[in-house]
């Protein structure tokens, strides 16, 4: 798979994403410039975390109208596969590729710890590698995470199994500390009608490796190479499902 | 306008330094003029109090690359890197404006770092704040976190470790002190000399306004008054994004496909362009002619003076090689940044500047820099100095119930968690932080290797009012300590000295005898001073803080996966005592909290001990003997070990079963804070070799227990649950704070 | 001659507002018990020149939809003044 990952004036992860995913995974990684005009020849293009222009006027207000968006925005409605971390997803709401806004969390602090997600449908190209209801551990750390739609939207992203994670404590529930932010719905990431576009707060991208906390991030990224791979027979990667803790 | 020695007096400068600048020129100085000298001499710029005390210091090793001097020091890593690092403070501005005035101190520290071509890659900070139940604390801890929260985590380097505590001789006078390290090739470390005669000087970054004129003279050298709150203007605004794109900018001009563009740069931070100009060209040998109606400027009607002296932040100065000029601009262009010539470099060793034409600075370079004064101020110690004698515990209590007492140190403002705090802030951007806020030091991978830094910040300001010289080698020793803890050997200290008014003969003796203690500690621990910085004036209506030389250590692990953490990881684990118990109780937390007394002496301390300790506890971590470690500091032996049991935030609380050692009042053997102590856990088939190292060392070593159950259970002293004590401990602060009327 | 449109960007009603409630718990803790709901918006001043006033207001009113407020969360209103040229 060809991936690849855009730098927004101000986003932060670009350079870990791209680690991740050459590095640890193997993969083939574009760096894209947000001044760039296409995104031809790519499987999946990713959106980082950070705070791409400073997150002036809202997070993500500005970086969606960055010349980039416009080649992202075709590729996905020709169905390229689209994934936005952090102020990726912030980004992605602003284009109006995925519905709702995220806005200030509900303690109103920067936070920053680690998170459990619960696979609500692992019947996606991100999440195909887990099982419904598998708990995984991803960090959180952003200002502006709780996710907001309006009642009908809302109910039309559970009816229509849209919500990919929800935030729950480590063993699956979903309780009012668990929820880092705030999100209606402890709505962690969503997924477009679709299912090409998928934004959510938590990093995987930091969740890559035991030495730096964990490996759950691995199944999100191996999930969409597992998709992307043409021919079903090819063989993909174990996913390891242990967190292997230090010596 | 006619300048006067009124005129020199509003700026900040005396009487006499006013004569020597008149007799320097054979002139009166112009406006300009007196503005470059007025922050040129300032304490801040000029050290003029300090110099003559800080000769002396360990500079130099094998490993230095760079020591002070520059914009930051240099220590060799192997594998052909170099980590760059530098602590400094901006408690002023932090009094008058706390989210702003720790921002700005972020960015400006971490602009230090990077003009030297090293990408930052951790951040650390040590704050001090007045009592908890001072009405402006809160407000006050509130804005700096928030405030270092936002820059940081903004530019996308993470926050990693640091230290808070709460006193009220900082009641009046906040300290913010940050810290940044960064990683660089070792053979392309750029500096800050201005050479090349008729080389363009170019400005780049974000506009100039009049952010913070005069806060080099003004904020940094002179003490609060009741007028304080009117200085508010000048405070500096910082813009994290904008400084992102500096850092990229500059590090891309400094890669090796652009770098040959690049003679000599440097941030513009206190005194903004007149320092960051003079200082190059006084390195450099050279002058620099600047026009100042090219400077880039935000707002309309800006004169040459408020030019010359403006901090508005994320600015850079560069002296690039002759026809480079243009293709200079473009890298800065590309990421949105101004970029003007505004000068050039010559061979007159002065600095000119001209305005619409017109002259208005023309200064030799030499007495704004090496030949600034240098005051050799009276040193007197105090003939009240807190009491020293050593206390005799038979005037103390014992407290009735052990449980009780632990629990309140457990939960109390300085030894608290300080989760509040560092969750706040980013330590996971950059992907490379090991060991996160929490432990003993943070640890981060050295990008491309597998080796890790780690680092800490640390001083007990307590012992330094008791005892200056003592207090000062307890602040390095706790921070080798530290470092030995999670596995490091320490080779490296930058350090923040921040004291009272240099103009008090008791302030200079506190001061003479921190630098000293300061020098035979780092020869001690062969840790060579790379880098530091002196606040001065940290004093309100008199009253100074007490002296307080916060200590930025830095240590390497040749492998990263060797590092060592803080909490208890399994039952079954020895738990294991290295050094040994004394019975003292001076200056003791403990003393403070539960008797409400500050006195008794500072505890006794060995350098050599020391030394061995950390010898035999790196050798440990280096075999993998060790599943933990922790040094024994403020709280004592029950509090360290209380935070053996519960500080892990990813695994459940573990219990122990410790053993008391007779022959001690329990309180002095509980909460006694005698230094090179650590507690160890290991399994038990690796206790044998680790007391072969402990007897090579000749470090005293005793198996106080053992990792086991859901309750600590000290002797017969101590049985509490580890739930309860963790509880106690999480909410410290937070409950601290819940009282106070800021929402 | 120069236009000074001055945008009001608010949350709309029914959108999580914790900032607008952590003010109004502070207020009351400053002793104004008397106040109620508290909303927290943007105020932003956009300065145009060489349109007419009709281009300005439509003008302005595509830039709130595009880009200074966030429909999906926020609703504007806006004034447009004259301003003599500088």
């Amino acid at each position: 798979m060809r991936w690849g990952v855009i730098t927004f004036p101000g986003s932060n992860d670009d350079e870990q994403t791209a680690f991740v995913l050459e590095r640890l995974l193997g993969e083939t990684v574009v760096r894209l410039w947000h001044k760039d005009a296409n995104v031809d020849g790519l499987d999946c293009v990713v959106l980082p975390g950070g705070f791409s222009y400073g997150d002036y006027l809202r997070c993500g207000a500005v970086a969606r109208f960055s010349p980039i968006m416009g080649a992202v925005k075709a590729f996905a409605e020709r169905g390229g596969i689209v994934l936005g971390i952090c102020n990726g997803f912030q980004i992605l709401c602003e284009a109006g590729l995925l519905p709702g806004a995220l806005i200030r969390n509900r303690e109103l602090d920067f936070l920053c710890r680690r998170a459990h997600v619960r696979v609500e449908d692992a019947d996606t190209i991100f999440t195909n590698r887990c099982r419904r209801g598998d708990v995984l551990d991803l960090p959180v750390k952003h200002g502006e995470g709780c996710y907001v739609a309006d009642e009908a939207t809302l109910r039309s992203l559970e009816a229509g199994r849209q919500v990919v994670l929800r935030y729950t404590d480590a063993e699956g529930r979903v309780t009012p500390e668990a929820n880092p932010n705030g999100s209606l719905g402890a709505i962690a990431g969503i997924r477009n009608a679709r299912g090409n576009v998928f934004g959510l707060m938590p990093h995987p991208e930091h969740a890559c490796e035991w030495i730096v906390g964990g490996e759950d991030g691995r199944k999100i990224f191996l999930s969409i190479v597992a998709s992307g791979t043409l021919a079903a027979e090819t063989p993909v990667p174990p996913v390891s499902s242990k967190v292997l803790s230090g010596p | 306008m006619r300048i006067t020695v009124e005129t020199a007096l509003q700026h900040g400068l005396s009487a006499d330094e006013y004569a020597r600048i008149e007799a320097t020129l054979g002139r009166a100085p112009t406006l300009e003029e007196l503005g470059v000298f007025s922050v040129m001499w300032s304490e801040h710029c000029s050290y003029k109090s300090s110099r003559a005390y800080l000769r002396g210091l360990p500079t130099t090793g094998p490993r230095v690359l760079q020591g002070p001097g520059e914009n930051a020091g240099a220590i060799d890593v192997g594998d052909g890197l170099a980590v760059v690092f530098k602590i400094e403070s901006h408690n002023h501005p932090s009094f008058v404006e706390p989210f702003q005035g720790a921002a700005t101190g972020v960015g400006g520290i971490l602009r230090d770092i990077f003009t030297m071509g090293a990408r930052p890659i951790a951040n650390l900070n040590s704050l001090r704040f007045g009592s908890i139940d001072h009405p402006r604390t809160p407000f006050l801890l509130r804005g700096v976190v928030a405030g270092i929260g936002h820059y940081g985590n903004c530019i996308g380097v993470p926050t990693v470790g640091g230290e808070v505590s709460f006193d009220p001789g900082y009641d009046h006078n906040i300290l913010v002190n940050a810290f940044t390290l960064g990683v660089v090739k070792a053979d392309r470390i750029f500096r800050a000399r201005a050479t090349g005669v008729g080389n363009p000087v170019m400005y780049v970054g974000s506009r100039t306004g009049r952010d913070g004129i005069h806060g080099a003279s003004l904020l940094a050298s002179a003490e609060f008054d009741a007028e304080s709150e009117s200085k508010r203007p000048t405070v500096q605004v910082g813009d994290p994004f904008t400084e992102k794109l500096l850092l990229e900018a500059c590090l891309e001009l400094m890669s090796p496909a652009l770098s040959h563009h690049l003679v000599a740069i440097q941030d513009m931070g206190a005194a903004g362009l007149t320092s960051s100009s003079t200082e190059m060209a006084s390195r450099g040998g050279t002058g620099i002619d600047l026009d100042l109606s090219r400077v880039p400027l935000r707002e309309v009607g800006v004169t040459p003076y408020e030019i010359l002296l403006s901090e508005s932040q994320e600015r850079m100065l560069l002296v690039v090689h002759q026809g480079s000029e243009d293709a200079v601009r473009a890298v800065f262009e590309k990421w949105d940044l101004e970029a003007a010539v505004i000068g050039t470099v010559t061979d007159t060793q002065r600095l000119r500047c001209t305005f619409e034409g017109k002259v208005v600075v023309d200064l030799p370079i030499a007495p704004l820099t090496d030949d600034a004064p240098v005051y050799e101020r009276p040193a007197v110690e105090p003939q009240s100095a807190e009491d020293g004698a050593k206390l005799d515990l038979r005037e103390l209590p014992e407290p009735s119930d052990y449980n009780q007492t632990l629990l309140e140190l457990v939960g109390s403002p300085n030894l608290c968690s300080r989760e509040w705090v560092y969750r706040q802030y980013d330590s996971y951007v950059g992907g490379g932080s090991i060991v996160r806020p929490g432990s003993d030091a943070a640890v981060v991978r050295l990008p491309g290797t597998d080796k890790a830094v780690a680092m800490t910040v640390d001083c007990n300001s307590r012992l330094c009012l008791v005892d200056p010289y003592v207090g000062t080698i307890s602040a390095v020793a706790e921070a080798a300590r530290n470092l030995a803890a999670s596995g490091a050997e320490p080779i490296g200290v930058t350090n923040c000295l921040n004291f009272g008014s240099p103009e008090k003969p008791e302030v200079m003796w506190q001061f003479q005898q921190a630098v000293a203690g300061l020098r035979d500690a780092c020869v001690a621990f062969g840790t060579p001073v790379i880098s530091g910085n002196v606040s001065f004036y940290n004093e309100t209506e008199g009253r100074s803080i007490p002296p307080t030389p916060v200590i930025g250590m830095v240590g390497l692990l040749e492998d990263a996966s060797q590092h060592v953490t803080q909490w208890f990881k399994s039952e079954g684990d020895a738990v294991v005592l290295l050094g040994r118990n004394r019975e003292e109780l001076g200056s003791s937390e403990y003393l403070a909290v539960a008797h409400h007394q500050v006195r008794g002496g500072v505890p006794w301390m060995d350098l050599e001990i020391e030394r061995r300790l950390i010898r035999a506890v790196v050798s440990a971590a280096r075999e993998g003997l060790l599943r933990s470690a922790h040094d024994v500091a403020e709280g004592g032996l029950a509090v360290a070990l209380a935070e053996c049991c519960i500080s892990s935030e990813t695994s459940a609380p573990l219990g122990a079963r410790i053993e008391v050692e007779g022959g001690f009042r329990p309180d002095a053997l509980l909460f006694g804070e005698s230094h090179a102590r650590m507690i160890v856990s290991v399994r038990r088939r690796h206790l044998t070799r680790l007391r072969e190292i402990a007897r090579r060392d000749d470090v005293p070593i005793s198996v106080i227990g053992e990792v086991r159950g859901q309750r600590l259970e000290i002797g017969d002293l101590v049985g509490l649950d580890v739930g309860t004590l963790r509880e106690c401990w999480r909410q410290g602060l937070t409950k601290a704070l819940a009282g106070s009327a800021d929402a | 001659m120069g236009w000074l449109a001055r945008v009001y960007v608010t949350p709309k009603v029914g959108v999580l507002d914790p900032q607008g409630k952590a003010v109004q718990h502070s207020l009351h803790a400053l002793g104004y018990p008397e106040v109620g709901d508290v909303r927290i918006g943007k105020y932003l001043e956009v300065r145009l020149a060489d349109v007419s006033r009709e281009s300005a207001e439509v003008r302005v009113r595509e830039m709130c939809e595009r880009l200074l407020a966030n429909r999906v969360i926020e609703d504007f209103r806006f004034d447009v003044d004259a301003e003599p040229a500088s």
